[in-house]
């Protein structure tokens, strides 16, 4: 009996070891690649060449310094900025005014109202980019940031109906009864009563679409050719052709455009993993 | 007094929904529907010619040299699916039955698989463009380090490796995604099956083939499906590492990039051509969305419900 006991205890440490050294060397895989990019940042390009991986000399700034002073990346930066935080703005507005309006109230056409949304999620608009072009045109919306904007609250809004309607519908109603017969009317009742209790669900929406707008270069592409309008993603292919020989001032480019996004991510882990797969968790 | 109150709660409503609804309609649902309109009409640059029937649909499918890169494109998307299934989806299940065991260090496992997800597609693809370089890249050169100097070769330059270098980046930047998508899964089975399952068998196989597989298929069908719409839409890696003419030799040219080419031109394919832009774009589209619902429907058939 005893034998048995350890024999299985030895199979489960086996086991376990051997899971444990594949996740060790699937982080490595991931985490190389950013560690590289990073290290190169205060390289030169003959220590790049010669020692790709050794531990760079930090104090080596020089290439950084020259992507901040002399190019054009804090403007790109500030676009990406004002598109991402006008168009999660937008998006959080009018989702939660859709979602709040189906999930509290009965009225004809709710449901099919709550479809309608749910059928852009999986509409590809990149394939209707031709329209969009010639729509865009007609408004005088070519290199404008509001034709990014618009359009990434129309992709945007369906995922944050979708989660928005299933916590707000998830609320208790007492609250709401209480005001109501206290007189207050249904604007009040949204704003001061409802709303403070989806901030949460709020949080999560912002999460799931600030990912996708913040790091988007197909639409940009399109839509934008000023270079005093363009995005960080946009902006890091044109200075890769500027300075193509220089690697430790691309991996420098590289490592500015990246960081921001990876120290909201490590400060914010949970919530950047629970918004992002939210839409495709049941 | 009734009746006004309830007006005015019809109005309240009306003021809520009909603001969304309108930017769907106009940045979304419009664009679509004019997409399948355009496919129908000739181009002469941004101005609509005559109404022709089904010849763009012609040209793009059956004429040269349209019909040869749609074709060459079309087998690319199919191995890029195909590929990214096993390197992301697979690889991604594996892991994520990994961390299901909560060992020592899971926490931090996690986070590192999802941050390249994370990352902009630019920066990934410029930073594995960098990593592939034949003399310069950290890929031959850690190939050297280890003795294995004979293997470096121009990954992204000659047609047998390229568009496998892509899927690679491809896979890197996005397994962290059906991973924990999968881990979510399996967090939901309940202790009691678990529990149930270790009294029956010891065998680590029999409770994943038998009990784990089926009870994730939810997971399974929403991984698959978004794999299957990204691979056929697949477009910025491709154009950040190969650029828009699918190089070298169009070894690495999808359908998105034959698309673009096509709608916007290229220095290859000269001036814009609307027509035959706007018919890929419909087949395309048909052919995701076709595909796509078939694949949910018979993936949700073997779905169980808990």
């Amino acid at each position: 009996m005893r034998k048995g006991i350890d024999r299985g205890s030895f199979r489960t440490y086996g086991w376990d070891g051997l899971i444990q050294i594949l996740l060790i060397g699937n982080s490595i895989v991931m985490l190389t690649p950013i560690v590289i990019m990073f290290f190169s940042a205060f390289k030169t390009n003959a220590q790049i060449f010669q020692s790709p991986f050794s531990i760079p000399d930090f104090t080596n700034v020089k290439s950084l310094l020259r992507v901040w002073n002399e190019t054009d990346f804090l403007l790109y930066m500030s676009n990406s900025l004002i598109v991402t935080a006008s168009s999660i703005a937008l998006i959080l507005i009018l989702g939660t005014m859709a979602a709040y309006a189906i999930a509290r109230y009965e009225f004809r056409g709710s449901g099919f109202i709550l479809l309608f949304f749910l059928a852009g999620l999986t509409l590809p608009l990149k394939l209707a980019i031709i329209p969009l072009f010639i729509q865009m045109r007609d408004f005088g919306l070519i290199d404008s940031r509001l034709s990014l904007i618009f359009i990434y609250v129309a992709t945007g809004l369906p995922t944050t109906v979708f989660i928005l309607t299933g916590f707000i519908r998830s609320l208790p109603n007492e609250l709401e009864d209480a005001a109501r017969m206290d007189g207050a009317n249904e604007a009040r009742i949204m704003w001061s009563i409802m709303l403070p209790l989806v901030r949460p669900a709020m949080v999560i929406a912002a999460i799931q679409n600030v990912v996708p707008i913040w790091n988007d270069f197909f639409f940009p592409l399109i839509f934008i050719q000023n270079n005093n309008l363009k995005t960080l993603p946009q902006g890091l292919t044109a200075f890769m052709g500027e300075f193509g020989t220089d690697w430790g001032v691309l991996f420098s480019g590289l490592t500015l455009s990246a960081l921001p996004i990876i120290i909201l991510y490590i400060a914010l882990s949970r919530q950047f993993i629970n918004g992002m797969t939210a839409g495709a968790i049941k | 007094m009734m009746s006004s109150k309830l007006t005015g709660r019809r109005l309240w409503i009306a003021a809520l929904v009909v603001p969304p609804i309108a930017f769907m309609c106009l940045f979304l649902v419009y664009p679509i529907l004019s997409a399948f309109a355009y496919a129908f009409y000739e181009w002469r640059g941004l101005v609509r010619g005559d109404f022709v029937w089904f010849d763009n649909f012609h040209r793009v499918l059956f004429e040269y040299p349209f019909s040869e890169r749609t074709i060459n494109a079309f087998k690319h998307n199919i191995f890029v699916f195909f590929a990214l299934m096993v390197l992301q989806n697979g690889v991604g299940f594996i892991l994520a039955y990994c961390l299901w065991r909560e060992l020592w260090g899971a926490r931090f496992h996690r986070i590192a698989v999802f941050l390249p997800v994370v990352l902009s597609t630019v920066i990934v693809g410029l930073l594995w463009k960098l990593f592939y370089h034949p003399l310069f890249g950290a890929v031959n050169a850690s190939l050297r380090a280890v003795g294995l100097g004979s293997l470096a070769q121009p990954w992204l330059g000659q047609d047998s490796t390229a568009l496998t270098a892509i899927v690679v980046a491809n896979a890197w930047h996005m397994v962290g995604f059906p991973t924990l998508v999968f881990l979510a899964g399996m967090q939901r089975i309940p202790s009691e099956i678990l529990d149930a399952v270790r009294m029956e068998t010891e065998s680590e196989w029999v409770k994943m083939s038998k009990i784990v597989w089926p009870l994730v298929a939810p997971s399974a069908t929403v991984v698959f499906t978004l794999l299957f719409v990204g691979a056929f839409n697949w477009f910025e890696l491709p154009f950040i590492m190969a650029g828009v003419d699918g190089n070298p030799h169009e070894a690495t040219d999808v359908l998105g990039l034959y698309f673009y080419r096509t709608a916007f031109g290229s220095m290859s394919a000269s001036a814009e051509n609307f027509g035959p832009g706007s018919a890929l774009a419909v087949l395309i589209f048909l052919f995701i969305a076709v595909v796509s619902s078939v694949i949910t429907v018979r993936l949700r058939r073997r779905e169980i419900q808990l």
